[in-house]
């Protein structure tokens, strides 16, 4: 006992027991938000979901699960076969990496960076190589029109996102994400900068590619977007990366906006995880009641709203805390 | 393509046994319709029938990503080599259901000296259950794809299925 705290004291065991924990996080969080996702998209179409694996399909994605990991791999003859195969990995990666520095309360967090919002960003924006990657090389029209998209859409996203919270970021005076939420003791930041973060919100779902901005995935036109040719678990990756992306997105709502771990009475992860599942389920209402956007009001969307609004609110959060 | 589908090689028992379980719970079709027997199987995945619930609802649009196809209309000559192609670029191990009479026989298209219709879908691709019907109602969908999970599972009607109308 002693020696195993002894370990955790350590830098290397701190990293070990994190990477083991947040492995186990990423795995427990997609299975529940994919059952979650298919009752949420149920109820709101009058209709049960998923009932009979489980109680209340509650064992339905683990069956999922089961079924990808047997299913065949195909490798079609004319793709670009080291792109091809590495694309999933390179989305999952920095996906997993995002979780170093989120922190679950007060303490459970795996380093405390001083840069750390900087560093999820960086890490968001890899994504994007990785779904460029996987519609490339899968050398199919429908990927390559799929990753396009995709591309265009999250760099114009992109854009607004790093504004919006570059305003809540000018309140407290530092990028690590403990000192913002430790800076909420008073309000939370959802009172002072609503309009960040309705932005925020707006510019997430967009960067997760869903609905109503899931044009990179849109089966009308595109059959499954930049993943079509991907089979089994490679196809399963895509599909993790995608719900852990929820999560982050959801969770740096939380930090910033809603007072991250801060709450009455039940201990702060708990706080955390109820916060960043009721952002998710906006989301997933967001998806199930709005239809897909055209592109090109996507884009303009982006460019001629979005950006001017999240300047102006930079410049209205720094001209008041100057006055201040 | 009978090497893609026969016996496996080395047979692992219990982890068979769970996969199949795993795989009967999780049929994912296919986004894919040939006529008018199609609007029944949209039906199905509605609201009033839900396929959701057997968690066969997964209507992926990508054959790379699905596990089952279902024929669902008349397989018109020129149709036949676009249905073989898609059912090859399905990956192991997949299922066909073959839906409503055309895609059993023909259906009432087919004569003597008919020259357009492909009578039959077990002609192209290899069918595992058929449902009868022109075109079937939703319940007859849902009884054909229980009848897969049976066929699947190679035991007996689970007691979940049993009270399902």
């Amino acid at each position: 006992m002693d020696n195993l705290v002894r370990i955790l004291g350590t830098d290397l065991g701190r990293m070990l027991a994190g990477l083991i924990g947040v492995i186990a996080l990423v795995s427990v969080n997609a299975l529940f938000l994919i059952w979650m996702e298919r009752k949420v998209a149920a109820h709101m179409q009058l209709r049960p979901g998923p009932m009979e694996v489980g109680w209340h399909g509650a064992i339905q994605t683990i069956a999922d699960a089961l079924k990808l990991m047997g299913k065949e791999l195909i490798t079609p003859a004319e793709v670009d076969r080291s792109v091809y195969l590495l694309a999933p990995i390179v989305v999952f990666l920095p996906v997993l990496l995002s979780f170093l520095v989120i922190p679950f309360s007060q303490t459970l967090v795996i380093r405390d960076m001083n840069v750390g919002v900087l560093l999820i960003l960086a890490f968001a924006a890899l994504t994007v190589l990785a779904i460029l990657m996987a519609g490339w090389a899968s050398n199919n029209k429908y990927a390559v029109f799929g990753s396009i998209r995709s591309v265009a859409q999250n760099v114009a996203y992109e854009i607004p996102l790093l504004i919006t919270v570059m305003s809540p970021i000018l309140m407290v005076g530092s990028y690590r994400l403990t000192d913002i939420v430790a800076a909420q003791e008073k309000f939370w930041f959802i009172v002072s900068q609503p309009l960040a973060f309705i932005l925020y919100i707006t510019c997430a779902t967009a960067e997760t590619n869903r609905a109503p901005f899931d044009l990179p995935e849109a089966e009308s036109e595109l059959v499954a977007g930049f993943h079509t040719e991907y089979s089994g678990m490679r196809f399963g990756l895509f599909f993790l990366a995608e719900y852990t992306n929820m999560f982050i997105v959801a969770a740096l709502a939380t930090i910033f906006f809603l007072g991250g771990w801060r709450g009455p009475v039940l201990p702060g992860w708990v706080w955390f995880l109820l916060k960043v599942y009721a952002i998710i389920f906006l989301i997933m209402w967001f998806r199930w009641t709005f239809p897909r956007v055209r592109f090109d009001q996507l884009i303009t969307f982006a460019w001629k709203i979005l950006i001017p609004l999240a300047f102006a609110n930079l410049l209205l959060t720094a001209l008041v805390m100057k006055l201040m | 393509m009978e090497t893609k589908t026969g016996e496996p090689l080395i047979k692992i028992g219990l982890l068979e046994e769970a996969l199949n379980l795993a795989r009967a719970n999780s049929l994912w079709p296919m986004t894919f319709g040939l006529a008018c027997c199609a609007i029944e199987m949209m039906a199905a995945g509605a609201a009033r029938f839900d396929l959701d619930r057997f968690g066969a609802g997964v209507f992926r649009p990508s054959p790379r990503q699905s596990d089952l196809m279902i024929v669902a209309g008349t397989i018109s000559k020129k149709m036949a080599p676009a249905v073989v192609r898609l059912w090859e670029q399905m990956p192991a191990p997949k299922w066909v259901i073959a839906m409503g009479n055309c895609a059993i026989s023909g259906g009432p298209f087919y004569y003597p000296t008919q020259y357009a219709i492909v009578p039959g879908a077990d002609l192209i691709i290899p069918v595992d259950v058929y449902v009868p019907g022109c075109p079937p109602r939703p319940e007859g969908l849902i009884e054909g794809i229980l009848h897969l999970e049976e066929k699947i599972t190679k035991r007996g009607r689970l007691r979940k299925f049993r009270d399902v109308k």
